[in-house]
């Protein structure tokens, strides 16, 4: 057992791994975050989603000691510091691009991360940039028009504005 | 009432935002995974990796020896336990029951599908489970698989020696018209035929399954903690026929649930296994499927194969419909499996036609296979995609527009209520009005504009049309008992008012993604005129719900809605009483609106706060003749089914360089009576809708002639993404309300689901006769680049 730190949310978690342990196993077992889901073992599905540095990226794909010392933002990190939702989960809710939820963080921090790299997406582009997050409840209209909405597209194409 | 009036109540029709997506936005959602109990073991099944096999030994006395192994399980620990149970009995058409073979929690002497479960390791971590499970020997004679249906039926290997067949049951719909519809045939001017398959899907809720089984020795208490859709109805099956725990001592909590479609109804061996290895062990055992595992242990859903044939007059009237279906059944009868192709199929096929006379046949048989039970739509999707493809193919035949030969054979808008061949009475509908608002909607007008700017662009337009019907809310149980049913099928509620004025609601129905803390809120809040934030719905945990059957069959709002609004009635009543005395006045005389009560005809008043403390502190009360507190219960079984209807458009390009299918637009245009809030009426069909559509073009669930499920993960199964689809324009004005429950609605969690795939299938056959491919009369689903492209040449 190897014991593992890096920085979740912006503060310090440190716990025990071993070498096989993944960073969604850290951070659900170990940080106690239960947000981010697994719903798949070959990482197809997405619902692990977090932000590494900065990156999205699946935490069932990676080591928990590969990543030591990073910065890790999960989906309890997402909301402000008052606990309100940000503009693209209150877009999410505003939408009801959420059913079930269980995809829904892994959804939220791809989709954070798709406006992160390109702020104003066409629809084509955030059907494109989710393609590695399964949603099997909305099939995905609601989420489309939660990312047009949270890039400020909301009177453009005349779908997010319905 | 006018559109933003209703939004600003919250009460019903309005698009209230849902209250439960704060928690899961957050991450704070609490679904079944997220539960660890204080000394928790993890359990590893060891599951079949051939299809069919008997069981020579198992040793686990290495794997007993390795480290934090509490104990291996195998069948002998559970000898004392029962069958898991089939809750539906199905009588087929010689009078006989149907087949039913023991479904052990753990295999006894043979192993029958790939993922029949052998043995189970419980260790103080996952790892230890799984690195103990690897020193288990268990030896197999593997034995031939039986994977076809019809040879499955015609002799051969048998999955259940004991049942002497495969043959689960012949079932046949309605017997007593099989000579008349052979003479319609005879007599018919025109018979359309056609050969199809209902491929097997995979449900792949997002949530893979999870149990938790916890004993508290001193209380002799168990509780299970699952991902179920009804926890009392595991309650029932699991506790009554499998462990034999009385319902006072068995406590079955569902919490957030991460979406079910079908797949967790049913009743499974790992809940019983964690709940009854936790009592012998006496510490809690926890159990996470892999998604890898799912595609093994969860029910699949359809597998049916299919001729269909349609009489028709020389006036292109439909006279008959007979057909003749194999639907697998897996290698156990799952909870609910012989309901789906007889009762939840047989009794839709007369679909939105007044065709009189139908025969239809099932026989249903056991493979080496997952067992198969209600997937979304659960046999109406099966009847709907025959029956559909039927119609284009007959209209195609003779030369007519599909359009119009369906709305001559439509139940015409004054037949209803409308008494079909097949047993069920349709209360409301009006086909003609969801057709002419799906032509207005696709812009059918324009269709042919639209495939030329495509044919300059080297594609194939094709336009494919389905008119669907389907049963919801199954009911009443004292009609589904005769069919077969072993349970009932009502729902019930509890609405406690507390003293302060605020409203708990109990009710059995349970949310896996439906949004029912929202909607059921704002029937209420609509029905008392308080806000809706003052009402909180509590369900999933059969310790504080006096009884459940669930959600399934688009039943929620139509059957547990309805028991809520029988409930809520009684609290009306009563606070009407406590009005009446504080305000001496006539109990006729008093009115409730917008949370007052008030004296006709006079300016006396008050406010709901005023009487629910009045009940809890009951100073100035009818104590002689009325009991403190309010709080109600009431239990409501419908008295028929529902039935949404609806017109469904799909306009595809295929690439006829490739056989590539794109869905360029999707139109659809639902009756489902009543709707509570529009915006997650919306969601539902969205995601009915993908889920069909993936069933026509995408999601395939393979095996091999040896039983090898070859489509096991997300890498082989091709689950739609987010650049499957177009943008979905979707709409509910054409409503008849449901005459018969006390909301008016009928359900809409299915439809999508239901309609979708013929009218894709439909649309990709239309392109490829107008692109030249006129001998192409059928393409299996899904509709795959290499099923085109071969269906193509010739």
């Amino acid at each position: 057992m190897t014991k593992v730190t890096m920085t979740v949310n912006g503060k310090a978690v440190s716990a025990e791994t071993e070498g096989r342990t993944l960073l969604v196993q850290f951070l659900r077992e170990g940080a106690g975050l239960t947000g981010t889901h697994v719903g798949c073992d070959t990482s197809q599905c997405g619902a692990c989603t977090v932000h590494v540095n900065g990156q999205a990226v699946k935490s069932c794909t990676i080591f928990a000691q590969d990543v030591a010392g990073a910065e890790v933002r999960t989906i309890e990190g997402m909301a402000h510091a008052d606990g309100s939702l940000n503009p693209l989960q209150q877009a999410f809710n505003d939408c009801h691009g959420l059913q079930c939820g269980f995809c829904t963080p892994g959804m939220v921090m791809a989709s954070a991360a798709l406006l992160a790299n390109n702020p104003r997406p066409t629809e084509a582009e955030i059907r494109h940039g989710l393609e590695g997050n399964i949603c099997r409840c909305t099939g995905y209209h609601n989420i489309v028009k939660a990312v047009l909405q949270a890039s400020g597209q909301t009177d453009t194409q005349g779908v997010a504005a319905e | 009432m006018p559109k933003d009036e209703i939004a600003n109540k919250g009460g019903i029709g309005a698009s209230t935002k849902r209250r439960e997506d704060l928690r899961f936005l957050t991450g704070k959602g609490r679904y079944t995974d997220d539960i660890n109990i204080r000394g928790q073991l993890y359990a590893h099944f060891i599951r079949s990796e051939v299809a069919h096999g008997r069981i020579i030994s198992i040793d686990a006395s290495a794997a007993e020896a390795m480290p934090g192994v509490a104990k291996v399980f195998t069948s002998a620990d559970f000898a004392q336990a029962g069958s898991i149970p089939c809750g539906w009995q199905v009588t087929d058409r010689h009078g006989k029951a149907m087949l039913e073979p023991k479904h052990p929690i753990l295999a006894e002497g043979k192993v029958r599908h790939v993922g029949d479960p052998i043995a189970v390791v419980v260790a103080e971590t996952l790892d230890q489970a799984r690195d103990a499970a690897e020193a288990v020997v268990i030896e197999i004679e593997e034995l031939p698989a039986v994977m076809d249906m019809k040879a499955a039926v015609a002799g051969g290997d048998l999955v259940h020696e004991e049942l002497g067949s495969n043959l689960c049951f012949d079932w046949g719909f309605v017997e007593e018209n099989k000579a008349a519809v052979e003479e319609a045939f005879a007599k018919a001017a025109h018979v359309t035929t056609l050969e199809l398959v209902n491929n097997r899907l995979v449900a792949n809720p997002m949530e893979p399954r999870v149990a938790v089984g916890d004993f508290e020795e001193w209380t002799g208490q168990h509780t299970l903690y699952t991902t179920s859709q009804n926890p009392h109805v595991i309650r029932l099956l699991m506790g009554a026929f499998v462990l034999s725990i009385p319902e006072h001592k068995l406590r079955v909590v569902a919490p957030d649930v991460g979406g079910g479609f079908g797949s967790k109804i049913f009743h499974y061996a790992e809940e019983a296994f964690v709940t009854k290895a936790a009592h012998i062990l006496k510490r809690p055992v926890k159990w996470t499927s892999t998604r890898s595992e799912a595609f093994v242990t969860d029910a699949h859903g359809r597998d049916h194969v299919t001729k269909i044939q349609l009489a028709l007059d020389a006036q292109n009237n439909f006279t008959a419909l007979r057909t003749d279906t194999y639907a697998n059944m897996g290698a156990y009868l799952s909870t609910f499996a012989p309901s789906v192709p007889t009762w939840l199929h047989g009794t839709l096929m007369a679909g939105n036609y007044k065709t009189p006379l139908i025969y239809v046949n099932v026989k249903a048989v056991f493979t080496n296979t997952v067992p198969v039970d209600a997937y979304r739509g659960a046999g109406r999707p099966e009847a709907t995609f025959q029956l559909e493809r039927l119609v284009d193919q007959a209209a195609r035949e003779l030369g007519v527009s599909p359009f119009d030969l369906r709305r001559q054979n439509f139940i015409q808008p004054d037949q209803f209520p409308y008494q079909t061949p097949v047993a069920v009475v349709y209360d409301t509908g009006n086909y003609q009005a969801t057709l002419d608002k799906l032509v207005e909607m696709a812009d059918v007008a324009g269709f042919e504009a639209r495939a030329a700017e495509s044919k300059s662009r080297g594609k194939l337009r094709g336009f494919g049309l389905a008119h669907y019907i389907e049963a919801c809310g199954i009911a009443p149980s004292n009609l589904v008992g005769q069919l077969g049913a072993r349970a009932g099928l009502y729902e019930s509620a509890s609405v406690r008012v507390n003293a302060t004025g605020s409203i708990t609601v109990f009710t059995g129905s349970h949310s896996h993604g439906q949004g029912h803390e929202t909607t059921f809120a704002q029937v209420v809040s609509d029905m008392i005129g308080i806000d809706a934030s003052q009402i909180e719905i509590v369900h999933g945990d059969t310790s504080n719900t006096p009884m459940g059957m669930g959600t399934y069959g688009s039943r929620s709002l139509a059957v547990g809605g309805s028991a809520m609004v029988k409930a809520t009635n009684k609290i009306i009543n009563k606070a009407k009483k406590i009005a009446a005395h504080l305000m001496e006045a006539s109990e006729a005389d008093i009115e409730l609106k917008d949370g007052v009560f008030t004296v006709a005809g006079t300016d006396k008043s008050k406010t709901w706060v005023d009487v629910t403390l009045a009940a809890y502190v009951p100073h100035n009360y009818p104590l002689e003749n009325l009991e403190p507190g309010l709080e109600e219960t009431a239990f409501y079984d419908p008295s028929n089914f529902t039935y949404p209807a609806g017109a469904y458009g799909c306009e595809v390009e295929v690439d006829p360089e490739t056989g590539k299918v794109e869905v360029v637009a999707f139109s659809a245009a639902d009756d489902f009576g009543n709707v509570v809030n529009p915006m997650i009426v919306e969601g539902q069909v969205h995601g009915g809708l993908a889920q069909g559509i993936g069933q026509a073009l995408l999601e395939h669930c393979v095996y091999d002639e040896n039983g090898q499920l070859l489509s096991g993960s997300y890498m082989d199964y091709a689950m739609p993404r987010a650049d499957d689809f177009p943008m979905f324009q979707v709409d509910h004005s054409c409503a008849t309300p449901c005459t018969h429950n006390p909301l008016g609605v009928k359900g809409c969690g299915e439809a999508g689901a239901i309609g979708s795939p013929p009218a894709v299938i439909n649309a990709v056959l239309d392109a490829l006769h107008r692109g030249g491919f006129t001998h192409v009369t059928h393409i299996d689903m899904p509709a795959s680049p290499s099923r085109v492209w071969a269906a193509m040449q010739r």
